[in-house]
């Protein structure tokens, strides 16, 4: 944005504020993309905090089931979060590979991040039939329904996110490193990375919160 | 194989659905022969269905919103018939019946009428104000755009296969939950809303970053036309709040489905957070629709006064003001949960603070039309007959935000009558007034001004013989969604709404009258400037209808009113434009994506709602399938060389010629 003074353009300033700030014209496609991905990103982001603040409300009506403080495992979850922030980093790794257009760095960093995501998503399934199994399934409680849900959700999200990795990784196969190739692999790790936050709040507000009452 | 689908889902002892049912459909497969037989379907195809073009999905939303509004128009005139003639009688339509149709018409008209008519409106008009080619994401746009038509497909078919909700059109639990309403109504509602709301998700993430990201050369934040401002504050809202719908649909359908304990009345559900998350979405709808209306009518009220708009940058502050303080007041619809009186009095205060930037509006319209030299044409007079009916209708809503009052009016018919007041005063109107005021400009010819005047008064006077007893009627005491009743005082105030209601259905009337008389006499209504209306913005700039690129070069701003600038300058150094350097343009391609998708999402919806498991993983296979085939794409775009823009903007430039001698007097 380039900024000139008014003398002369009084035209261009009717209110006379001091400054006419030029606007140089439409952003380029990368930028348009990335800004409006983050967009969706923030509308995700109040999905989520829909299922946290219903988690809030629900957290205590255990309905005569157990507590969160009886179910929630905390070695299972330090490595659940080590597997997602390690993951975010290799997913760093891959989008740098691709800025540099170096294939094999980014079928690696690809690749670990699968791996990482995958242990993630297999920790937390079987922490679900297992706590299914033992007859603490969602509509045990409203607690549990709310917990199940929040972070199931997340589940999910990584779900669609290896879907889509692989998918990127096959079109990085077919087509190379085109220019709306590499802006999708953007849009997919600015995906991945919010990921990654949303499960700190899901860390720090189910299972911190939730194992010390 | 079928899951819960069998026949005793077609309501063979009910007539009227039956009978609609049959016409929709001989209507609907005549269609389609026509459009067989005289060999339309390629143009359909590859014109319109597959179009990526901003304007023609603009034109498709409105088209869906208008074919919609029928439905739900229908919808009103059995529900006040039955309350005319259910006093002290059963009335002609059975309980079960008349539930279905005030559900059916309070979701149709405010997601598949209204919500379409807006974002169709927008969709057609913000990039051309912003002087710029297309919205951010063109292919997305389409998508968005059937995706809502899904909904409003799910919708119809309900009519016919099952039955739809019996809950009123937020479907409050525990009412919705499986224990009472074990029918496939409340999935009907569900998944037609949360497919239609990825669309509209989708379209709000769209125009935000077009408004935000795209606009041209100059176009500065304090520039850009009211509407674009107004476009930017209601897709704020979108983006904010319709995940928020979302998020509590999906916990519904978790209840009905899989036992889940969100909201139901055992195992430590909570009723009342399903209040409070879908009034924290549904409040703020209320203005994702009434702002972009708000916009028209500072369009169309400053052309037509042959000024700018007065106080644009209060106007500005006003509508982001509207925008922020919008999601604060959720509360005020349920002051009798028992929240106490510090929650009530602060949500009831924040309710009343929102008259503060909409009286500004209201201001800053009568101060612009003040000295102007107004010219009353068809928007002109529905833009007069919104400040009138939303100032009534903005007092009622003062009234209700405070809470003693509330505790008396709640659930009433006064209500009913409030809320009617200011969406049909303030989204419809806006609707209609932009509708008539950029017609011409989507399609080249103005519309039967005669007719069009008609189509108001009638309107106009059927609204308020239909809504003030309404009124009347709350302050009687009479309750919403009644079925029949027995008080004879309420009875000639249900009789005059009826005949309101017809006289409401003349004004609809003449409106397609008027859409079929102007079509037939387009060649004189041909507006060969591009400029009908003497306009300010720069969707004046270009043609009627404009080309696939809108614009051969993109426009410099260098003020607010860019056109009207343009216009006067050029008169003033009695000179046309400088004949322009024209480069190649490139335009993205059509695409069957947004169909494809939408045919996928119909698929998984149906089966949702019926428990088909099988036809529900097809359906999602082919959805992924369909995003991975466009994602293979190598051709996203084509190019429309120099010589041809050239050749196209050529003839714009001898009309607008002529024009700029005549026009923009100041």
């Amino acid at each position: 944005m380039s900024m000139t003074a008014t003398a002369g353009r009084a035209h261009a300033d009717p209110h006379h504020i001091g400054l006419v700030i030029g606007h140089p014209g439409p952003a380029p496609k990368r930028i348009v993309t990335a800004y409006g991905f983050w967009v969706f990103l923030l509308s995700d982001i109040v999905m989520f905090s829909c299922f946290f603040a219903a988690y809030a409300v629900l957290a205590d009506q255990t309905a005569g089931g157990p507590k969160g403080s009886e179910i929630f495992e905390q070695r299972n979850v330090a490595i659940e979060t080590v597997c997602l922030l390690l993951s975010s980093f290799t997913c760093g790794m891959a989008s740098i590979a691709a800025d540099v257009r170096n294939r094999f760095w980014f079928y690696l960093g690809m690749a670990v991040t699968c791996l990482l995501g995958l242990i993630f998503l297999v920790i937390e399934f079987r922490e679900f039939a297992d706590l299914v199994a033992r007859g603490y399934g969602p509509s045990r409680s409203a607690f549990l329904t709310s917990f199940f849900s929040l972070v199931g959700c997340h589940g999910l999200h990584v779900s669609a996110g290896i879907l889509w990795l692989l998918t990127m990784m096959a079109q990085v196969f077919a087509k190379g490193f085109r220019a709306d190739v590499l802006r999708r692999m953007m849009c997919f790790a600015l995906f991945w990375h919010a990921l990654d936050i949303v499960w700190v709040g899901v860390f720090s507000v189910v299972y911190l919160l939730g194992s010390g009452v | 194989m079928l899951g819960k689908l069998d026949w005793s889902a077609i309501p063979f002892d009910q007539p009227i659905p039956l009978i609609a049912g049959a016409v929709v459909l001989v209507g609907i497969l005549a269609v389609l022969a026509w459009v067989v037989v005289k060999g339309h379907l390629p143009y359909l195809w590859h014109e319109w269905i597959t179009s990526v073009d901003h304007k023609r999905i603009g034109v498709m939303y409105i088209l869906l919103a208008s074919v919609m509004l029928l439905r739900g128009g229908s919808d009103a005139i059995m529900m006040r018939i039955q309350q005319a003639v259910a006093y002290q009688s059963q009335g002609y339509l059975p309980p079960e019946h008349y539930n279905q149709i005030f559900s059916a018409h309070g979701t149709i008209m405010i997601f598949f009428v209204a919500m379409p008519f807006v974002i169709g409106l927008m969709n057609l008009i913000v990039p051309l104000q912003l002087g710029v080619r297309d919205v951010a994401f063109p292919t997305l746009n389409s998508v968005g755009f059937w995706l809502t038509a899904t909904g409003a497909l799910l919708v119809n078919l309900s009519l016919v296969i099952g039955e739809f909700a019996r809950t009123g059109w937020l479907a409050f639990p525990p009412l919705s939950e499986l224990s009472y309403s074990p029918g496939v109504g409340v999935d009907y509602y569900a998944w037609s809303l949360q497919i239609s709301g990825i669309g509209t998700l989708v379209a709000g993430i769209n125009l935000v970053t077009t408004v935000l990201k795209l606009r041209t050369k100059g176009m500065n934040y304090l520039r850009m036309p009211m509407f674009c401002w107004t476009t930017l504050a209601s897709n704020l809202l979108i983006v904010a709040a319709f995940p928020i719908l979302t998020a509590t649909l999906a916990m519904l359908l978790l209840d009905r489905y899989l036992g889940f304990h969100f909201f139901t009345n055992e195992a430590g559900g909570n009723v009342m957070m399903f209040m409070n998350l879908i009034w924290a979405w549904g409040h703020p709808e209320v203005y994702i629709l009434v702002l972009p209306a708000f916009g028209i009518f500072s369009e169309v009220v400053s052309t037509f006064s042959g000024k700018a708009l007065f106080g644009y940058r209060s106007m500005v502050l006003a509508t982001m003001a509207i925008c922020v303080i919008s999601f604060m007041v959720w509360l005020h619809h349920f002051f009798t949960m028992g929240a106490g009186p510090d929650v009530n009095a602060i949500f009831g205060i924040a309710s009343m603070i929102i008259a503060i930037p909409t009286g500004v509006k209201i201001y800053n319209w009568l101060f612009t039309m003040y000295g102007g030299r107004i010219r009353f044409e068809t928007p002109m007079l529905w833009s007069i007959g919104f400040m009138v009916t939303f100032i009534i209708g903005g007092l009622t809503g003062v009234l209700v935000a405070v809470p003693p009052a509330d505790f008396i009016l709640h659930n009433s018919m006064f209500l009913v009558a409030h809320f009617h007041n200011v969406i049909i005063g303030g989204v419809l109107f806006g609707a209609f007034a932009g509708f008539e005021y950029w017609f011409p400009k989507a399609f080249g010819f103005r519309l039967n001004d005669r007719w069009g005047k008609l189509a108001f008064w009638f309107t106009f006077l059927g609204f308020y013989v239909t809504f003030i007893p309404l009124y009347v009627a709350g302050m009687l005491g009479m309750t919403r969604r009644m079925q029949h009743y027995d008080v004879a005082a309420w009875r000639p105030w249900m009789l005059v709404a009826a005949v309101g209601m017809a006289v409401l259905t003349i004004g609809v009337i003449c409106q397609i009258v008027q859409l079929v008389v102007s079509i037939r006499n387009r060649e004189a209504l041909r507006d060969r400037t591009g400029d009908p209306w003497d306009g300010r913005s720069l969707e004046w700039a270009t043609s009627s209808p404009p080309p696939v690129f809108n614009f051969a070069f993109n426009p410099d701003v260098r003020g607010e009113d860019a056109y009207w600038d343009l216009k006067t300058h050029a008169k003033q150094q009695s000179l046309g434009h400088d004949a322009p350097e024209y480069h190649d343009i490139e335009m993205p391609r059509n695409s069957p994506t947004g169909f494809v998708c939408a045919f996928f999402a119909t698929v998984m919806g149906f089966a949702l709602i019926w428990h088909i498991w099988w036809m529900v993983i097809l359906g999602g296979i082919g959805a992924f399938a369909t995003f991975v085939v466009f994602a293979w794409r190598d051709h996203d775009e084509y190019v429309i060389p120099a010589e041809e823009v050239a050749a196209i903007d050529r003839v714009n430039l001898e009309e607008r010629r002529s024009l700029v001698s005549m026009a923009g007097t100041v």
